[in-house]
């Protein structure tokens, strides 16, 4: 068993490598096609903005790769920027295209009606898990379990089902992470949040162990 | 609404955790990395580590230390002191880092808060803010461990480091450090009402109590301890219980 986390120089991955280890999975660091798609399960990692990670996908023909592998049925997990770059469109520094994998837009905090105006959104929130969603990937996680966020956008996917749980920040409520079958997508780090983000790992894991 | 941070500040020198009080009189408290790990156990937020000594020569010697941390502590790490150029910042976070805290070369050169933030993100630079109280209104920033005096008036040096674009302010009180007597409340409360970044309290806690009147008086966002936890007055644990008998809202 061996996890891809996907290599489009942007950002810091060692502590994803790390968490990923310290649960005992194989992860390799690639950008390479088949390397990629032979993976039992690929993470794409990201910290950044959205025009840089886009480009940077685009500069090393990773687009395709990544999309042939949501399409797989293998698990898939995007963190932070990652999960964002699945949807259509990020208004990050004008308005981008992204890889449109899960319909949906990437937007600003509205901080006119935050009741704390503060933005980044960095700490640790709770996360409330969609009742209608009974997903494995939330396994052995207690409702409203602390995550450990740092963003200003956020992802808003036009299907409702698709979102896996919702976290308020100032009075506001948005979407912190979205599913679409074999895809799961994660505003918050897992590999920065502790025990909780190291459940949500080991299930991930799990998944591309069965 | 976020939950307000515990962090555990430790402060290094050669290859030991230090303490000193004001910054300076430093002792010897442990292992960096066993109180790193002792800290995650607790339930710590986050881990701050500093490089006491880096100002004197220009550069920061702590990849060890977190290449160490980043496998045993899944929490977000900040490296700070003597962080000079782009290149220290990249070495950083290729050891695990998640952000850094800046001080010096911010004040010599403000640019370069901005050129970071373009690189990393906001969310990655700290602006580290060493203040020192001259008057009845106003407070200094310093560097060298609060050696050297600079020409930043503290709030308007804060707006500044903001309008650069930095994520948030790591603000030390030089006058309340290792005292255990308390925070600079005012100081805090001032800097947190004029910036909308988060600001994060250090120097002074001796008692949780010290939190309490701290969050209860300002809009702090978290607070970056050393000597209640590396002395052993309260453990983070004990600490976080009690901010929450109190109605603070931090992850229990």
């Amino acid at each position: 068993m061996k996890i891809a986390i996907l290599d489009y120089q942007l950002g810091n991955v060692r502590s994803l490598i790390n968490a990923c280890e310290s649960l005992g999975a194989e992860v390799i660091l690639t950008g390479d096609h088949n390397e990629i798609l032979d993976s039992n399960g690929l993470i794409l990692p990201g910290v950044g903005s959205f025009p840089q990670g886009i480009k940077n996908l685009e500069k090393f023909d990773l687009i395709k790769t990544v999309k042939c592998f949501a399409a797989s049925k293998k698990p898939f997990l995007g963190i932070c920027l990652g999960m964002q770059m699945l949807f259509d469109s990020s208004e990050e520094f004008g308005t981008h295209k992204g890889m449109s994998i899960i319909k949906g837009d990437v937007k600003k905090f509205p901080i006119q009606k935050l009741d704390y105006k503060k933005l980044p959104h960095v700490g640790w929130n709770e996360i409330v898990q969609n009742k209608q969603q009974n997903s494995l990937f939330l396994r052995n996680l207690a409702d409203k379990s602390d995550m450990y966020f740092v963003h200003s956008y956020y992802a808003s996917p036009a299907d409702s089902s698709n979102i896996l749980t919702t976290t308020n920040y100032a009075g506001f409520d948005f979407c912190s992470s979205v599913i679409m079958d074999n895809i799961i997508g994660c505003q918050f780090h897992p590999e920065k949040s502790g025990k909780n983000g190291l459940i949500f790992m080991k299930n991930f894991i799990e998944m591309c162990n069965e | 609404m976020n939950k307000l941070r515990v962090i555990a500040r430790i402060d290094v020198k050669n290859e030991f955790a230090i303490k000193g009080i004001h910054l300076e009189g430093l002792r010897k408290v442990g292992d960096p990395n066993s109180l790193a790990k002792k800290y995650y156990e607790e339930g710590v937020d986050e881990i701050i580590f500093m490089d006491a000594v880096a100002a004197y020569y220009d550069r920061n010697s702590l990849s060890e230390v977190i290449l160490d941390a980043s496998q045993n502590v899944f929490i977000p790490i900040t490296v700070g002191g003597g962080i000079r150029t782009i290149e220290d910042i990249q070495a950083a976070l290729e050891n695990g880092a998640d952000k850094v805290a800046i001080n010096s070369k911010a004040i010599n050169s403000p640019k370069f808060i901005e050129e970071s933030v373009k690189i990393y993100g906001s969310q990655c630079i700290v602006s580290s803010i060493d203040a020192k109280q001259l008057n009845d209104t106003e407070w200094y920033a310093y560097t060298d461990n609060g050696r050297e005096k600079t020409s930043k008036e503290v709030i308007e040096w804060a707006k500044e480091v903001e309008q650069l674009g930095a994520g948030e302010i790591l603000l030390t009180s030089i006058d309340y450090d290792g005292t255990k007597k308390g925070f600079d409340y005012e100081l805090c409360s001032k800097i947190s009402d004029e910036v909308s970044i988060p600001v994060i309290s250090s120097g002074g806690m001796g008692k949780s109590e010290d939190a309490v009147k701290l969050f209860k008086s300002s809009s702090i966002d978290g607070i970056a301890v050393a000597s209640i936890i590396h002395y052993e007055l309260e453990s983070v644990t004990e600490i976080k219980q009690n901010l929450l008998k109190n109605s603070i809202n931090v992850r229990s």
